[in-house]
């Protein structure tokens, strides 16, 4: 038992420190944390940076652009990022479509879209979910239906994260409605441009837009688009769930959100003192604090074991639920440490003129209330539970 | 023992219950409740009219309830429809004038002509009556204030302003007219108007020298009030989580028929249960000497409860939780937020710990 880096992971540690302190701009950092929305451009210039150094494809192996880390260098890399306050890296080409194709994929996608996604000429998001098909997601119901080398999809797909930005978008569509729901899933790859497709908004409860449904009428999509063999995509959904997971439990994030409830609890004062030294709220940071300490070692403890199989699926469904509640925790901690001060709604006026809360915190209640999403996505933590429930009694 | 409420009090619970229900429905309550004002000024003249506002105080003072079963009758109604119109701040303005037998004052905001807040958070002062920063300068006729008053609830849509600042004797009751002062509205994140009050040897009329005492009761009302609109949200969004299992199929069945979820949604019912109770202990105390201790424990409850029905309800809804369009992400938004306002579950906390120890 060694809990200590090496001294190599140390000074790959410093010299991820030192690219960071050297490309990320103050303006950045100055949005990430005020948690403002990104804008694309915000985005793809993070991606081209860390691409021109060779560390966008964290999960890649070398012969096809990524930097060949093992586990534990690719959380060093996520901790250091997000001490930084570093933007997220979009991960629906890079950390889902990348992997599946790399598993999946015939040598053609691979050496025709893998590059696309290094260079940011394309821009994925994600046609998972329908209105009837969220936990239950083996039901869905967008169909594709055989026209000689093409498949025709009409449905509608929702939840599509920053599809505003995507000209491309990878779904789970039905081709068979034989057998078990499962058995008749197929994956494919579907330019947004095509004819038929239409995205709509969705509004979150805190007033953000991140979210779309994306409505499929008549939309004609080469059958050479399909990835893995036909009514064989459920075996894909499943192996993004369990794998290329590393960084779920959201260790470093949850580290540096931390941070930033400290320096805030020392700004704001209760009862004439800072609320930093009041017991009553401190006490629930502390115990998040400890929590938070342990994910640390389960999350490095379960990366180094390198699982797979049922073993892996316990492991990636432990370290969402835990992870998410931490992270949902300091959020709530956030806005409670600002009092009254974290009911305006965030706009411009009133973070850049009034100031009523310090302007790094002024986005709290509405983080707090866009974190909610935490545990409903990505498979929510009931589903999480369901998965760990069947490996534990071997159902 | 009676635990049914007297006929006036469900009268206007009743007609106030329709009135929303008709009248301020989700889509115009959004509307409203975002756009400045912050409210619905038509509507406001018409919840007059019910006399919601004259159930805040009592006979003598020109209302005709003004006890805590009347505040909280009304409040919990102003929750189930999901208000932005500013009664609270026009409770604490009502609660403040008629304990100084300032009776135009009162008789004009129960017409609904005049609408006034109470201006007492300072940026460094958010909770604690001590901290407060701004000091009267003068006395008697001449007096004038300098400095921020901060998320004044209402302070954006009042035609008096009352301030609360310190003097040689205690805390002072100041009145200003919004057009000397610089009052900056803003919508809060779950609705409904505020501001900021930036005061610059601002003109005032002194209402009262020594008013803490009347001050912390007109607070007290205000925690109970919010208490009770925690209930009538807790109530809507119980009953939105059960249609919604009920209706919701997922695996071939409806995921009512879930037990992992049946248990979640009864621990929750249990809490409102546990919340309306202590709602109604508050309530019985509002003029009691042990007021306040009572007023804490019971906001520390709901601040507890309506932390984990707001965050279950979302939850349990899943994705459609999340949204703005769907109406049970407004009410859990609502139930998180008013924990912040006069002093939250942490702050009733040590009061609770303070007051029971004295």
């Amino acid at each position: 038992m060694d809990l200590n880096f090496t001294a190599e992971e140390d000074a790959f540690r410093a010299e991820v420190r030192q690219f960071l302190k050297d490309n990320l701009s103050d303006e950045i950092v100055a949005k990430m944390r005020g948690m403002e929305e990104l804008t694309k451009e915000d985005l793809e210039n993070w991606h081209a940076t860390l691409q021109s150094r060779n560390w966008l494809a964290a999960g890649w192996p070398v012969q096809h652009g990524g930097p060949g880390w093992n586990a534990t260098q690719r959380h060093i890399f996520d901790e250091e990022c997000s001490a930084a306050n570093a933007p997220r890296i979009v991960p629906f080409g890079l950390g889902m479509l990348g992997p599946v194709l790399l598993k999946f994929g015939t040598e053609e996608q691979k050496a025709e879209i893998l590059p696309r996604i290094l260079d940011g000429s394309d821009w994925w998001c994600q046609g998972y979910s329908e209105p009837g098909a969220g936990s239950d997601l083996a039901s869905l119901k967008t169909k594709a239906e055989r026209d000689g080398d093409d498949y025709i999809i009409n449905g509608q797909k929702t939840w599509t994260t920053l599809g505003q930005f995507a000209n491309k978008i990878f779904c789970l569509v039905r081709t068979s409605s034989e057998g078990k729901p499962q058995e008749g899933i197929s994956f494919v790859l579907v330019d947004l441009d095509t004819p038929g497709i239409e995205m709509r908004p969705i509004r979150l409860l805190e007033g953000g837009y991140e979210v779309n449904e994306v409505f499929f009428t008549d939309v004609r999509v080469p059958v050479a688009n399909r990835v893995g063999e036909e009514n064989e995509g459920w075996t894909i959904a499943k192996y993004l769930l369990t794998h290329e997971r590393t960084n779920i439990a959201g260790v470093g994030a949850s580290t540096q959100a931390l941070a930033e409830l400290k320096m805030l609890a020392a700004k704001v004062s209760r009862k004439g003192k800072p609320l930093s030294i009041d017991p009553i709220f401190m006490a629930k940071v502390a115990e998040t604090e400890i929590d938070l300490e342990a994910m640390r070692i389960t999350n490095l403890r379960m990366l180094s074991a390198d699982a797979t199989g049922r073993e892996a699926g316990t492991v990636s469904s432990m370290l969402k639920i835990k992870g998410t509640v931490i992270r949902q925790s300091i959020n709530d901690l956030a806005r409670r440490a600002l009092g009254p001060a974290a009911c305006p709604f965030p706009s411009e006026e009133v973070i850049g003129n009034l100031a009523v809360a310090p302007p790094e915190a002024a986005r709290n209640a509405a983080d707090y209330f866009n974190n909610r999403k935490l545990s409903i996505f990505g498979g929510s933590n009931e589903i999480q539970r369901n998965i760990i429930t069947k490996n534990l009694f071997g159902a | 023992m009676d635990f049914t409420h007297t006929e006036d009090r469900r009268m206007i619970s009743d007609s106030l219950r329709r009135y929303l229900a008709d009248q301020y429905g989700i889509e115009h309550r959004n509307q409203a409740a975002y756009e400045a004002p912050f409210h619905d000024t038509g509507k406001w003249a018409e919840l007059a009219e019910l006399g919601i506002l004259g159930a805040l105080v009592t006979e003598d003072q020109g209302g005709f309830g003004g006890h805590g079963f009347d505040i909280a009758v009304v409040f919990e109604e102003l929750g189930r429809g999901l208000c932005p119109e500013p009664v609270l701040g026009n409770l604490l303005a009502l609660r403040l004038y008629a304990a100084l037998g300032q009776t135009e004052r009162v008789d004009a905001i129960i017409a609904g002509t005049a609408r006034a807040a109470v201006a007492v958070h300072e940026t460094d002062a958010f909770v604690d009556l001590d901290e407060i920063a701004i000091t009267a300068n003068g006395s008697g006729d001449s007096v004038t204030l300098t400095g921020r008053k901060s998320v004044v609830y209402g302070g954006n849509s009042a035609d008096h302003i009352l301030v609360v600042a310190k003097n040689a004797s205690g805390l002072g009751l100041y009145e200003i007219a919004p057009g000397d002062a610089e009052v900056m509205g803003y919508a809060m994140i779950d609705g409904g108007g505020a501001a900021e009050v930036i005061l610059e040897n601002t003109q005032a009329t002194t209402l009262s020298e020594d008013a803490r005492g009347i001050i912390e009761a007109a607070l007290d009302a205000g925690r109970l009030a919010l208490c009770a609109e925690a209930v009538g949200i807790m109530d809507v969004l119980r009953d939105t989580v059960k249609d919604y299992l009920l209706q919701r199929q997922q695996f071939g069945r409806p995921i009512a028929l879930f037990q992992a979820l049946q248990h979640r949604l009864v621990d929750f019912s249990i809490e409102i249960e546990q919340a309306r109770s202590i709602v109604i202990l508050a309530a019985s105390k509002l003029d009691a000497e042990d007021r306040a201790l009572h007023i804490a424990r019971a906001k520390n409850l709901i601040g507890r409860a309506g932390k984990l029905v707001a965050e279950e309800a979302i939850q349990m809804h899943g994705g459609i939780g999340m949204t703005w369009e769907y109406g049970a992400s407004h009410y859990a938004k609502r139930l998180i937020m008013l924990d912040a306002q006069l002093g939250d579950t942490e702050d009733q906390l040590r009061t609770s710990m303070e007051l029971a120890a004295a």
